[in-house]
C-alpha cells in the first residue's frame, strides 16, 4: 500500500544539515509553553499541534482566546492566516500526483502540509520516481507532524524552566529557517521576484488591513512575478 | 460556558478552518497539471504568501518575538542568511546561531 523503502526515505529528512527537525522544534517547544500560559492543559496543547499542525494559526487561536475574542472571530482570523496552505497545496500536489495511486492518499496526507514539510518537498520531489513520490511526501509529513507534536507536549512540560530571553531566542528560529530555505528556492527570476515583493508586500500591507495583509500581498506580489516570468520565459 | 469547553471549541475550529485550506488544495490539485500556467500561478503566489508571513512575523511579530527590538530581529536575519550562504546552504548552524545571538542581545 505504502512503499515503505520511499516512505523512510522522507522520514529521513529530518536527519542531516538541511533538517527541519530543529526550527520545528523550537517553535513548537516555544508554542506549548505559550499555550500553557493561555490555560490549555497538556492533552489540549498536544490534541492543537495533531489537529490542526500549523504554527501561525495556533499562535493566532492562543491569542484570540487571551484576549477573549469570539469563536467566530477565530475561524475567520485563522482562516486567513492559514489560507496560504491553500495556494502551497495546489503547488506542490500536482507534483506528487500519479495514477496508481489512490486519491485517499492525497485527500488524507494533505494533512501533513506545513511549510517545512512543504519546502522540503519541493527541494528533493526530483530526486524521486514520480510513482512513489506521494510515499516519500507521506513520508516527510509524518516525519514533521510528529515532531511538532512530541516537541508541543516537551514545550508544555518545560515551560516553567524556559525564561523570556530563551523564548524570544527559540521564536525567531523558524523564521530565520524559512527565510534560508527560501532564499535557497530562489532559482529563477519569478520565483526570486515573488520572495522578495512578498517579504516587502506583507508588512507594507500589514499597516493597513492586518487581518488580510497576507492574502493581499501573496496575490499581488505572485502576480506580478507570474506575469513576469510569462514575459520574459521563463 | 466553561473556559475548557471554549478551549476544545477554539482547536476544532482553528483545526477546521486550516483544514479547509489544506483539503481545497488538494481537490483542486486534481485538475492542475504541472506544465500549465495556473500551475506556475499558484506556485509564485505560494512563495509570495509564505514570504509575506515572513516579512510580517520579523517587521510585526506576534508573541514573545515583539519583545526584541526590530533592529535586533533584521540584524539577526542577515547574519544567519549570511551563514546560510557561506556555509553553503547548511541550515542547522544558522537556525541554532540564531536563536543564540537573539537570546543574548535582547538579554542585556
Amino acid at each position: 500500500m505504502i512503499n515503505s523503502k520511499v516512505f523512510f526515505q522522507g522520514l529521513k529528512s529530518l536527519q542531516g544539515s538541511r533538517s527541519p527537525a530543529i526550527p520545528l522544534a523550537a517553535c513548537f517547544i516555544a508554542l506549548g509553553a505559550l499555550l500553557k500560559d493561555a490555560g490549555f492543559n497538556l492533552q489540549q496543547s498536544a490534541a492543537s499541534s495533531l489537529f490542526t499542525y500549523a504554527l501561525p494559526g495556533q499562535l493566532v487561536m492562543a491569542e484570540s482566546l487571551l484576549v477573549g475574542a469570539s469563536i467566530l472571530n477565530i475561524f475567520i482570523a485563522v482562516w486567513l492566516v492559514n489560507f496560504r496552505l491553500y495556494p502551497m497545496t495546489v503547488s506542490l500536489f500536482p507534483l506528487l500526483v500519479h495514477k496508481s495511486q489512490p486519491k485517499w492518499k492525497y485527500y488524507l496526507s494533505c494533512h501533513f502540509l506545513a511549510v517545512s514539510s512543504w519546502l522540503i518537498a519541493k527541494d528533493s520531489y526530483k530526486k524521486i520516481d514520480k510513482r512513489n513520490r506521494i510515499d516519500f511526501w507521506i513520508g516527510v509529513g509524518v516525519g514533521t507532524w510528529s515532531t511538532a507534536i512530541l516537541m508541543t507536549i516537551a514545550g508544555y512540560l518545560s515551560a516553567e524552566y524556559l525564561n523570556k530571553d530563551m523564548m524570544v531566542g527559540l521564536a525567531i528560529v523558524n523564521p530565520v529557517y524559512f527565510f534560508c530555505m527560501m532564499i535557497g528556492a530562489m532559482k529563477n527570476i519569478s520565483i526570486s521576484i515573488a520572495v522578495i515583493l512578498g517579504t516587502i508586500l506583507g508588512p507594507l500591507i500589514y499597516l493597513y488591513s492586518a487581518e488580510w495583509s497576507l492574502l493581499f500581498a501573496g496575490l499581488i506580489a505572485g502576480t506580478v512575478a507570474f506575469l513576469f516570468g510569462e514575459k520574459n520565459g521563463v | 460556558m466553561e473556559s475548557s469547553q471554549i478551549i476544545i471549541l477554539a482547536i476544532v475550529v482553528t483545526s477546521l478552518a486550516t483544514f479547509i485550506s489544506r483539503l481545497m488544495g488538494a481537490i483542486t490539485s486534481q485538475k492542475v497539471s504541472v506544465e500549465s500556467k495556473v500551475f506556475n500561478w499558484f506556485n509564485c503566489v505560494a512563495y509570495s504568501t509564505l514570504a509575506a508571513l515572513l516579512g510580517r512575523m520579523i517587521i510585526f511579530p506576534a508573541g514573545v518575538l515583539s519583545e526584541s527590538t526590530l533592529i535586533i530581529r533584521i540584524l539577526v536575519v542577515f547574519i544567519c542568511i549570511s551563514i546560510f550562504i557561506y556555509t553553503k546552504k547548511n541550515l542547522v548552524l544558522p537556525t541554532i546561531i540564531s536563536a543564540i545571538i537573539l537570546s543574548v542581545l535582547t538579554s542585556v
